[in-house]
């Protein structure tokens, strides 16, 4: 049987004798869901099962403008209704354990259900053990607001709350993490925010890196835009958070002590919870890959795609987890046909806005090589340097209009 | 660099034509064949920005635009010979021959065409 436990009875009256193949999705943000959806265009006979705790996806591209008071969380949220009418089961629970022997998946509630392949799209996983003092209590006080949601709105409130004058801190990590210039975006943002609103404000970059995506036209930006306003502290200047101590909003680092009114800690991540349950995540956590077709080195039978899969020079973002989740949809239903597999080129775009009238970009071209999914040369790279505010603009809108397509595409 | 590919000897204009394809997607959408096309490599990033046709993006929809049409823009985003923000961009991914495959997967719908094929 293709599903047992008494799942597909109770989920999604199934055909007597219908013998479709079984695809199980694990996780529905921007890789699973447009996956299954792709699994689903490519073969309507598929029986695509899309398993996802949240009654609603939110978004974090854009998430952004939302605690810089730009843009509501209303705006951030998807349901699955779209799925759904496309003939996708849509499971309202959590995964919890996957045996890739048996090729089964088991759910919160018990049931389980069994695929033929399984696609784990489970994003990513904050590490609450990785900076000493920021745990799950110290998050509260400290919002990562790196998933969006309810910690989106708590940093929000926080700096709408802080009078003028305040300081505001954020702590950047090292890579890998999801949305590499999303730090960057966020702190062009706040730095608006206090601009407009508290301009004797000041806000505080703390980075674990020296070197970050879109850098000059992000430093550039901030010299026209927030002079004074922003200042950035990188590796080598004594920008990596050693602890943090939540009870008086300290940041604390080799060479200095920052106290802050409001602090927002993006902690090191790994691929969500389940790849390490399942076995697909490496003792990096996160899941190494086939190029060609996303299944995991690690376990036969699982593809995996988007913030969780070690994808080369591909970045961890929403765009690219699309990408991946259209190519893998199309390697999982060949090779449910028997087809060998063809190697693909994936592209990735990524918007950042500086302003709110001021978009830059970076993009890239990506094909398979060596094992891993390389940059291939010639192609891609950031917005140019010296463009009018004219081409800024347009960037920004065009980022608006990524958002909107991408999210009908997947959700609507 | 790899050798450089043969010349594309495939047509530029589907050879069934843009009415046939709407045939082809009602006799899908009436029990035809269940499986769709699967993208030539590339061609399933572009709907990350390019939408259906009416949706009234400011980017521009392609599916079902002629492929000459998508041709000569990708090749001219290619040689940096039209004004862009990230075509030019990515336009310098792709051979001539890559080019022609997406253009002609896209002038007879893309993924429009799989999604027209839904029950």
């Amino acid at each position: 049987m293709l599903a047992a436990g008494g799942a597909a009875a109770f989920y999604a009256p199934r055909a007597l004798g219908q013998q479709a193949a079984r695809v199980v999705v694990v996780g529905g943000g921007f890789a699973g869901a447009s996956c299954a959806r792709a699994l689903k265009r490519l073969n309507r006979d598929l029986a695509v099962t899309l398993i996802e705790p949240s009654e609603r996806f939110i978004a974090c591209p854009f998430s952004n403008t939302v605690i810089a008071g730009l843009r509501d969380l209303e705006g951030q949220q998807f349901g699955y209704d779209g799925l759904k009418r496309v003939g996708i089961e849509v499971v309202p629970q959590a995964a919890v354990t996957v045996d890739a022997h048996a090729r089964r998946v088991t759910v919160a509630d018990g049931t389980t259900f069994d695929y033929e392949r399984l696609v784990m799209a489970p994003g990513i996983e904050l590490r609450l053990d990785a900076i000493p003092g920021y745990d799950e209590a110290a998050a509260e006080a400290m919002p990562h607001a790196w998933k969006a949601g309810t910690q989106t709105l708590t940093l929000r409130r926080q700096l709408a709350s802080m009078e003028d004058g305040g300081v505001v801190v954020m702590s950047v990590p090292a890579s890998p993490y999801r949305c590499p210039p999303g730090p960057y975006e966020r702190a062009s943002l706040i730095a608006h925010y206090l601009k407009t609103h508290k301009p004797r404000s000041k806000l505080i970059v703390l980075d674990a890196k020296d070197r970050f995506s879109k850098q000059g036209l992000f430093e550039a930006a901030w010299q026209a835009l927030y002079p004074g306003l922003l200042e950035w502290v990188s590796l080598s200047f004594g920008g990596q958070v050693t602890a943090v101590e939540p009870a008086d909003m300290t940041l604390v680092t080799d060479f200095a002590r920052h106290r802050s009114d409001v602090a927002n800690v993006i902690p090191p991540q790994r691929a969500g919870a389940i790849a390490a349950a399942a076995g697909v995540a490496d003792q990096t956590g996160w899941c190494p890959i086939d190029p060609v077709t996303f299944e995991s080195r690690l376990q036969p039978g699982i593809h995996v795609i988007g913030d969780a899969a070690i994808a080369g020079a591909m970045p961890k973002s929403a765009f690219a987890a699309d990408s991946q989740a259209k190519v893998c949809a199309a390697a999982v239903a060949g090779l449910l046909r028997g087809e060998a597999p063809r190697a693909q080129k994936l592209v990735n775009t990524c918007y950042s806005l500086v302003g709110p009238d001021y978009g830059i970009s970076v993009a890239g071209v990506y094909h398979p090589r060596d094992g891993l999914l390389a940059e291939v040369e010639g192609a891609g790279g950031v917005s140019p340097a010296d463009a009018p505010p004219s081409f800024r603009a347009e960037e920004a809108r065009y980022a608006e209009a990524w958002f909107h397509t991408i999210t009908s595409a997947v959700f609507g | 660099m790899p050798p450089a590919a043969p010349p594309c000897r495939r047509p530029l204009r589907h050879p069934i034509g843009r009415g046939g394809l709407w045939l082809i997607a009602a006799v899908l959408a009436f029990g035809g064949p269940a499986a769709a096309e699967i993208a030539p490599s590339g061609a399933a990033s572009c709907s990350g920005c390019h939408g259906p046709p009416g949706d009234g993006g400011l980017v521009p929809s392609l599916a079902g635009r002629p492929a000459e049409e998508i041709v000569a823009a990708l090749m001219q985003f290619n040689a940096g010979e039209r004004a862009a923000t990230v075509m030019d961009r990515i336009a310098k991914g792709f051979t001539d021959d890559e080019i022609r495959a997406i253009a002609e997967w896209l002038a007879g719908g893309g993924d429009q065409a799989a999604h027209s094929s839904q029950p």
